[in-house]
């Protein structure tokens, strides 16, 4: 579900529905000694925008270990904002203190931390993020009254696919048979980056025939992040927005000429751009 | 039943649907009909938020075609956005010249991106035979210029649906209008060198190798 199209360059701009608008060096200094809300607002700001020089990513670095910016039951917003960005700016020296961030009481500080991993690709966090998947189906049931499960099981799946732990697949391939349907999809995905088998990949097509709007458009998340190309006109097909299909099928296209730029489209290229003319 | 009374039967089930999926069907068997009638009532669809039901009056507007384009243009004034959006795609896919004005104000500065990516494919599938021959001329000349405009707009999937329809206008300038056949190989090749998007650059290959043919 971590599925992004590449930023271009007109969308780094700063736009005025984005909020106060910053400078790189504001919001470097905000992040550093502004009040909570400007720190908060600085960390997703240095993300979005993709502002990755060294003393962003310091600062960011440093947010990690904020003590100040708390919520009432104890979370801590700052440390979120910076984990996500880290992820976003694609800089290895984030990678030990992520991990350390695994750690972290706040359940939404470790998901981000497990999908800003699996972002960064630097494998040195695939033992600890198994550990996250330890006590398997029976730890990672639903808990009453509470709004995540015991450990953000999605995010580490997510991860240990996008890094290619083979090592891990006996830990994921229980998740098939979570009793929520987002869990069960994040390990298919994972199943099939890690093993290349299209039966992980047909259970996301399957999905897309569900009846939920909202797991339909997990599905085609997941399908564009893995490019599986027999999924394209189901893709095509299903019940969801145009717009999110198009991402899917953008996902599929990539996936498939990546490298190949020097050749001549395949005829899967013009089938797969076919589909996406006819959603425009 | 003649298509009068089929007509206002089909119509009644629209005005009295009471639940989402009901409404859906009853457009979508409205739509089928295929009846000039209908047009104003698919149209009002539009603005009943819900998608569903709007996806399948948009399918019935368009296979009406030109006599929606008037009704649909009308409804422009309205001041419900989510009918708009939805109105401006089905102009977008009827491709009468009579929306162009409209297109090609939507592609430039519509805020919703998928409002400009269907106008920008829209203008490039415009039926220019409907346009008279003294001024087709003039008339690709401004698409092509508002396309050349919308394939930097800031959304990779806007700058998609421009070269679609770039690639659509030069098949259609192709023999008479050497000099915009010429421009638009020029911009692609500066777009393939520029862009950054590996989708939108694999969609400006597509369109130059259907142009090399």
């Amino acid at each position: 579900m971590l599925y992004e199209p590449a930023q271009s360059v007109g969308s780094l701009l700063p736009s005025p529905e984005d909020g106060e608008s910053l400078t790189v060096e504001k919001a470097i200094a905000n992040l550093k000694t502004g009040d909570r809300g400007d720190r908060y607002y600085a960390a997703w700001w240095l993300g979005k925008f993709r502002v990755n020089g060294p003393e962003a990513i310091e600062e960011l670095i440093a947010a990690l270990e904020d003590e100040e910016d708390r919520t009432e039951s104890g979370g801590y917003p700052l440390r979120r904002n910076a984990a996500t960005a880290l992820g976003k700016l694609g800089d290895k020296t984030a990678v030990p203190a992520l991990i350390e961030c695994l750690d972290c009481e706040d359940f939404y500080v470790r998901e981000k931390a497990a999908q800003s991993l699996g972002m960064l690709g630097d494998i040195s966090c695939v033992p600890k993020l198994m550990q996250l998947l330890e006590g398997g189906l029976a730890s990672a049931m639903p808990i009453p009254g509470c709004p995540h499960l015991a450990q953000p099981y999605n995010g580490a799946i997510e991860a240990l696919g996008k890094l290619g732990a083979t090592e891990a697949i006996p830990l994921i391939e229980p998740f098939l048979a979570h009793p929520l349907e987002l869990e069960q999809y994040g390990a298919a995905r994972a199943m099939y980056q890690l093993t290349g088998e299209a039966q992980y990949g047909d259970r996301l097509v399957a999905a897309l025939a569900g009846s939920q709007l909202q797991l339909r458009r997990a599905a085609l998340s997941d399908l564009g992040a893995i490019g599986y190309l027999p999924a394209a006109e189901a893709i095509a097909e299903t019940l969801a927005e145009n717009s999110l299909k198009l991402i899917s099928l953008k996902g599929l296209l990539e996936h498939h000429v990546k490298n190949k730029e020097s050749e001549r489209l395949s005829e899967t290229a013009i089938h797969l751009m076919n589909l996406m003319d006819n959603l425009l | 039943m003649n298509q009068t009374t089929l007509a206002s039967e089909l119509i009644k089930a629209v005005e009295q649907a009471d639940s989402s999926d009901s409404l859906i069907d009853a457009v979508e068997a409205l739509a089928d009909a295929r009846l000039e009638s209908a047009a104003p009532t698919l149209i009002a669809v539009l603005s009943y938020n819900n998608p569903g039901a709007a996806v399948a009056a948009v399918e019935g507007l368009v296979q009406l075609g030109e006599v929606a384009v008037m009704p649909l243009l009308n409804l422009l004034d309205d001041y419900n956005y989510g009918g708009r959006a939805w109105a401006i795609r089905a102009l977008a896919e009827i491709g009468d010249p009579r929306a162009l004005e409209t297109l090609l104000e939507a592609a430039e500065t519509d805020f919703s991106m998928s409002v400009r990516r269907a106008a920008a494919k829209g203008l490039g599938n415009l039926l220019w035979s409907k346009i008279p021959a003294a001024q087709v001329r003039q008339t690709q000349a401004r698409v092509g210029k508002t396309l050349l405009l919308t394939s930097q707009d800031p959304e990779w999937v806007v700058r998609y649906a421009s070269v679609a329809g770039l690639q659509a206008l030069a098949n259609a300038v192709a023999i008479e209008q050497s000099d915009i056949y010429s421009l638009l190989k020029s911009h692609f090749q500066q777009m393939l060198a520029e862009e950054q998007d590996l989708a939108v650059r694999t969609r400006v290959r597509r369109a130059m190798q259907e142009l090399g043919r």
